[in-house]
């Protein structure tokens, strides 16, 4: 058993892969852990990574993605489908799974994904992955263009209890895109990408969503639109859930000013309109989660003009230290958004909660930690990120996964 | 003029790259004026000889290249020429390793041409040498516009509170946003003209839909190229009915009002954007633009060889 003693807002004690006890623990454990000055909270989860494995490897490992995920404060993230090899059927959901084990720091929970080889034209086998472990069902990186087929993927997902995760983006309007569509990109010559693309492609989803009665969970919210959409679909009582990342809640399309393509992520950082409505949505509980979307690149990849390089930016290892320094954001929230919402959305049991009898995966976190971010000690193999050398306020000290301390 | 007093006029100049009359000063673009203006007085003089500028234009370009070749030589330099065709870029190589690669042959200066927006200020970040942008994407075309504001001085004998409509494709255009910038700083004002698929809201310029009301109103009308792409991807239905409402045809050309000058970049498309007789007429200052392109070319090598010198 394990003591974690002396933080806020209460002791918990540990017994093997599950919470024994919160409150005052009074029982003898095997080891204490020095918690004061911290605060304990369910283990963070990320519901949106791309580990890149199998197929891509030199951009990221499962282990090395998961390497990052413990060293941000993460006890259990959610995989997306698009590695080299696409996660489209149980062999791919039973690989992402056997390699997680293997790795040995996190929960690592498959994404399958919704169309054959994410290429939105037919249905792949949604029954097999999910038997075989798929929490969710997604495309992400890739819209579902046909609205039939989105409509059956949601009537289809909804028979075996997972919900479709959508990136929302209308790629007819977004063709050569680079940046977010507004001043900033009409002054440097470069193409944008509307709010509307995201926007109105939420809109459809959130119909077909009330249309089938599926649980629709919008992906990296980035438009004010986005979040009027959801906010409207939730009052009208559709299923509907969103997240938003780290990026598109503290960064804006200004930063694009010098071509760096350590800005350059899809969907696009916005204007300071949409930072703000963002940061509101989250605020107010309409967007639901915050994922980082931590999404490697090698260097020599991201090393190009800005057309050139691809878009995605690491962000496990920073996620929370941007969170906590996001103004705008209640701490509680923001450990909701981290936590219990991810969990209450991929039906992840015994997850997201301090109570006894649920899954020992707790985070210790020091709210006040001052620190600067230096990709050179990044356990992810990639190193491209829009916080480099920021200072940063917040981060995890200890991480426990099943009873087991891993940072 | 004397050698020595030019370069004497040149410590005002701090920028180690031109990537944009973004980011010029109104004095900045002044002096390359003025230096462009007193450079053809210049006897035998060679300030730059041993220098070496690399003309890496990875999209095709003629005037601009050659531009750059003869301000170069004129001055003393050498010149190394790249051409994409037979390029190690089409091997694979990045943008960085081929520049960096001709770099470590000994250049001082980098005149960059490339398709994407920010590609120069990309390579700024990764090379010793000085990096002039030659045109980027639709971003910016530094040069060109002060070509631009050269002949517009000679021509018109000033350089403020002057009226300018660009016409066309203004979305797709590194040189109107080039002049955009630099003309606004001279306290000029610009109007931009063409239909409301090519031309952005968000530029910060008024912008107009009517051409003709455009030539009555200004002293410059600036032409600039249309991509016959533009009407496959959309953005307007056919030529024909491009030509109607924003072609400098014969017949607008009457409309001008005394002493307007018609501007283009090149290359042009007659019987496009502009027809052949406003192309040829004597409102038209197409060639000086060229010829002013050479010195302009060489006050701005000048100026960069300058820096920390």
């Amino acid at each position: 058993m394990i003591h974690l003693k002396g933080g806020k807002p209460f002791d918990v004690l540990l017994d093997g892969p599950k919470i024994r006890k919160v409150g005052t623990v009074d029982e003898k454990a095997d080891r204490v852990v020095d918690a004061s000055g911290l605060v304990v909270v369910p283990g963070l989860i990320d519901m949106h990574v791309h580990f890149r494995e199998p197929g891509r490897e030199d951009k990221e490992t499962i282990a090395s993605g998961a390497a990052a995920a413990v060293a941000g404060g993460f006890t259990s993230v959610a995989v997306m489908a698009n590695s080299g090899r696409v996660c489209d059927d149980e062999v791919g959901v039973v690989f992402v799974r056997t390699r997680g084990r293997e790795a040995g720091l996190v929960n690592v929970f498959p994404v399958g994904a919704v169309t054959k080889g994410l290429r939105g034209e037919e249905l792949a086998e949604l029954g097999k992955m999910a038997a075989a472990g798929a929490v969710a069902f997604s495309d992400d990186g890739m819209p579902i263009m046909n609205s039939e087929l989105m409509r059956r993927a949601l009537e289809y997902a909804k028979m075996f209890g997972k919900p479709v995760l959508s990136h929302c983006e209308d790629a007819t309007l977004t063709r050569g895109a680079v940046m977010n569509e507004g001043p900033v990109a009409a002054e440097l010559g470069l193409k944008g990408y509307p709010n509307a693309a995201e926007a109105a492609m939420a809109a459809r989803d959130c119909y077909l969503a009330a249309l089938t009665g599926a649980h629709l969970h919008v992906c990296h919210v980035s438009a004010r639109e986005t979040v009027e959409v959801v906010r409207q679909a939730k009052k009208a009582g559709v299923r509907v859930s969103a997240e938003a990342a780290p990026h598109h809640l503290m960064l804006t399309d200004e930063c694009l000013r010098g071509y760096e393509s350590k800005y350059k992520m899809s969907p696009p950082l916005r204007s300071a309109e949409d930072v703000r409505a963002l940061v509101e949505g989250v605020a107010d509980g309409t967007i639901d989660a915050i994922a980082s979307d931590h999404a490697p690149h090698t260097a020599e990849e991201k090393e190009q003009e800005l057309a050139a390089c691809p878009n995605g930016v690491v962000g496990l290892e920073t996620t929370l230290g941007v969170v906590l320094s996001v103004p705008g954001i209640p701490f509680e929230r923001a450990i909701d958004a981290l936590t219990a919402a991810p969990a209450r959305i991929l039906g992840l049991a015994g997850k997201g909660v301090l109570e006894p009898g649920a899954d020992a995966d707790v985070t210790l976190i020091d709210p006040r930690a001052a620190w600067t971010v230096d990709p050179s000690t990044f356990k992810s193999k990639g190193r491209c990120t829009p916080y480099d050398r920021m200072k940063l306020a917040g981060r995890a000290v200890h991480v426990f996964v099943g009873g087991k301390m891993c940072f | 003029m004397a050698l020595d007093a030019l370069l004497g006029r040149c410590r005002a100049w701090k920028h180690k790259h031109l990537l944009g009359t973004r980011d010029l000063s109104r004095e900045e673009i002044l002096l390359v004026l003025s230096l462009a203006e007193e450079l053809p007085g210049l006897k035998d003089e060679l300030p730059l000889r041993g220098r070496r500028l690399f003309n890496f234009f990875v999209e095709p370009s003629t005037r601009t290249k050659t531009s750059f070749s003869l301000a170069a030589r004129r001055l003393g330099a050498d010149v190394v020429d790249f051409s994409p065709a037979t390029s190690s870029l089409t091997k694979g190589e990045s943008l960085k390793d081929t520049a960096r690669t001709i770099e470590s042959m000994g250049v001082a200066f980098t005149a960059i041409r490339h398709g994407a927006s920010g590609a120069p200020a990309f390579l700024s970040r990764l090379v010793g040498s000085s990096v002039i942008n030659a045109g980027d994407g639709a971003n910016e075309h530094p040069t060109q516009a002060l070509l631009d504001l050269l002949t517009m001085k000679e021509r018109l004998g000033k350089l403020s509170g002057l009226r300018v409509a660009l016409v066309g494709d203004i979305a797709h255009s590194r040189v109107a946003r080039s002049n955009l910038w630099a003309l606004r700083k001279l306290g000029n004002e610009v109007t931009l003209v063409g239909p409301s698929t090519l031309v952005p809201a968000h530029l910060g310029a008024p912008v107009s839909h009517d051409l003709d009301r455009a030539l009555r109103e200004h002293d410059v009308v600036m032409m600039l190229r249309l991509q016959l792409e533009r009407q496959q991807a959309g953005l307007f239905p056919s030529v024909p009915e491009y030509v109607r409402f924003f072609g400098l045809t014969r017949e607008r050309l009457a409309s001008l009002r005394n002493g307007t000058i018609i501007m283009h970049p090149g290359p042009m498309n007659r019987g496009l954007e502009i027809s052949a007789e406003a192309a040829d007429s004597d409102r038209s200052v197409i060639l000086n633009q060229v010829a002013n392109g050479v010195w302009i070319r060489a006050a701005v090598l000048l100026l960069l060889s300058q820096v920390g010198a």
